[in-house]
């Protein structure tokens, strides 16, 4: 059980040491990383994704219950605790959806796998646009489609202790929803963002400027007090988005 | 010394990972010897010559590259011996998936990278089967979930292999193929040691050059194909 996650510092890009010593995020936690395009956002997440240990770029070291992957999967014989979402917007494997889904689930130990695929899909389109299904090609889908499939996937396949995810609003989706369905309770879940209320969801913002880590936020009252509203524009937008898309005019 | 043999498919990372581990170990004061066997054309002798190390490169042409590594191998040996090398990297060229250059007691390590296709581990046979090291490179352009179906793909094929995900461009993963080599053992030459696969026959008419097609002009080790079998209805 994976009860917090540490990043102890590294350096940013120009080679100087980041300002920080080390930090904790415990399971529960919901964590925003924001910062300009190019800032390290990305690599931070990676970072986690791959347990760094002084061998990535950043210098990073990041310790699971206070202790290296290594260590942590040698006492608790598992590999994967990881789920991601990166910022790929295409799949590359050429295979159909459904036989892509019952790999993953394969790769994941499960072995009933027809009805988790069900799931998937069923999720993957209640994030998309055009629906579709598991005799499409992987590689056929839109950047939106695949990355409502890489959602779903990540949610009910990879179901593990920490979730990461890299700008998931940028597809076309319903960020709202990806989001609902990716930080479920008890997980540790880090998303970059460049979006507002997606960085007010989350309890803490770690900010990213020249690959290094500036700092680290708290939610604070007034900022939550705005994230209140700002749903409630969005929703109003979120409408209005939806006449336009089905070709209707706004009244 | 030390011998490390990286294999692969075509352009899966082998000269950018073995950039960065070279890198590592001759910031560790190892000194290493690079050896590239192709069979027309390299540049990746440029790109190892850049960390200032000896360098060399061998070119079958006309004969198949596998056969031409194999016949080289003792002179590869002598020539890295020549320069007090700790580490001897033999990069091949990995072209008809056939054969396997992976040698009983030196580092084989093979790359494959995670663009290459679903089948591509149960496709490549030897090379992936007699690798004592299994490295997956370009995870930066593909999902996570499509990593995981590759590496599992891939453990099935070879379930004794360590295997890494790493990256060519960042260098993910070159600290622990470092280790590694670090801590393979040392063999005094290449006489004597065993080939862990076989390599297919391949001396025919066609192996010296010749270019005209049609049973009349093919001797030597030749099989005919059973094509008229297999015929639309
Ligand atoms: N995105 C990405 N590109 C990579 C990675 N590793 C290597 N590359 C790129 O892939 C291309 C081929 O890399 P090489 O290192 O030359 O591959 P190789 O296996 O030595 O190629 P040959 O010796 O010609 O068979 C280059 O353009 C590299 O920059 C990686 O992990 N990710
Ligand atoms: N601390 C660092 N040291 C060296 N390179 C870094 C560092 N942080 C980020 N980079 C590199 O800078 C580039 C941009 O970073 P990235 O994480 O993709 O930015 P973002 O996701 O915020 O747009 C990448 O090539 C990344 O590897
Ligand atoms: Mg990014
Ligand atoms: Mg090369």
């Amino acid at each position: 059980m994976i009860e917090k996650i540490s990043v102890l510092s590294g350096q940013d890009k120009e080679g100087k040491a980041e300002g920080y010593q080390q930090i904790d995020i415990y399971a529960g936690e919901i964590v925003a990383v924001v910062g300009a395009t190019g800032s390290g956002k990305t690599r931070l997440i990676s970072d986690i994704e791959q347990y760094a240990f002084g061998e990535t770029p950043t210098k990073r070291k990041i310790l699971i219950n206070n202790l290296s992957a290594s260590e942590y999967y040698e006492l608790n014989n598992q590999r994967q605790f990881v789920g991601q979402v990166t910022q790929n917007m295409n799949f590359v494997m050429d295979v159909k959806v459904g036989d892509f889904l019952t790999m993953h689930a394969e790769s994941r130990g499960m072995y009933n796998a027809r009805s988790i695929i069900k799931k998937v899909l069923e999720a993957a389109n209640n994030l998309a646009g055009e629906p579709f299904d598991e005799e499409d090609d992987l590689t056929s889908l839109s950047g939106g489609q695949s990355r409502a499939l890489m959602i779903a996937d990540v949610a009910l396949i990879s179901d593990v202790g920490i979730v990461l995810m890299d700008e998931i609003e940028n597809a076309g989706i319903d960020r709202i929803k990806a989001f609902n369905l990716l930080t479920s309770k008890g997980k540790i879940s880090i998303t970059s963002t460049h979006d507002p209320l997606m960085a007010l969801m989350a309890n803490r913002r770690i900010v990213m400027s020249g690959g290094g880590i500036k700092s680290v936020l708290w939610t604070n009252e007034t900022e939550r007090s705005w994230l209140s509203q700002m749903l409630l524009y969005d929703k109003k937008l979120q409408k209005l988005r939806d006449i336009i898309r089905k070709g209707g005019q706004i009244p | 010394m030390k011998v490390v043999i990286i294999t692969g498919t075509s352009a899966s990372g082998k000269t950018s990972l073995m950039y960065k581990v070279i890198k590592l170990l001759l910031s560790e004061a190892v000194k290493v010897a690079v050896c590239k066997i192709d069979c027309l054309n390299t540049t990746d002798d440029e790109k190892y010559a850049e960390l200032g190390i000896p360098v060399a490169v061998g070119l079958s042409d006309y004969i198949c590259p596998d056969h031409y590594y194999v016949s080289n191998l003792e002179e590869i040996f002598d020539w890295a011996k020549g320069f007090s090398s700790q580490v001897l990297v033999i990069e091949t060229a990995g072209l008809c998936n056939r054969c396997a250059p992976a040698i009983d007691g030196c580092l084989n390590i093979c790359v494959l990278d995670n663009l290459s296709g679903v089948d591509t581990p149960s496709k490549v046979g030897p090379l992936l089967t007699t690798a004592d090291v299994a490295v997956i490179t370009k995870g930066d352009i593909v999902s996570q979930a499509e990593r995981e179906v590759f590496r599992h793909r891939l453990s099935i094929v070879n379930t004794k292999a360590i295997i890494l995900n790493a990256n060519g461009l960042t260098g993910q993963g070159a600290i622990k193929l470092k280790n590694i080599i670090l801590n393979w053992p040392d063999i005094d030459g290449l006489e004597h040691r065993t080939l862990k696969s076989s390599m297919p026959a391949a001396v025919c008419s066609y192996c010296t050059g010749e270019k005209l097609i049609g049973s009349k002009y093919q001797m030597g080790n030749i099989r005919k194909e059973i094509f008229w079998g297999r015929q639309h209805d």
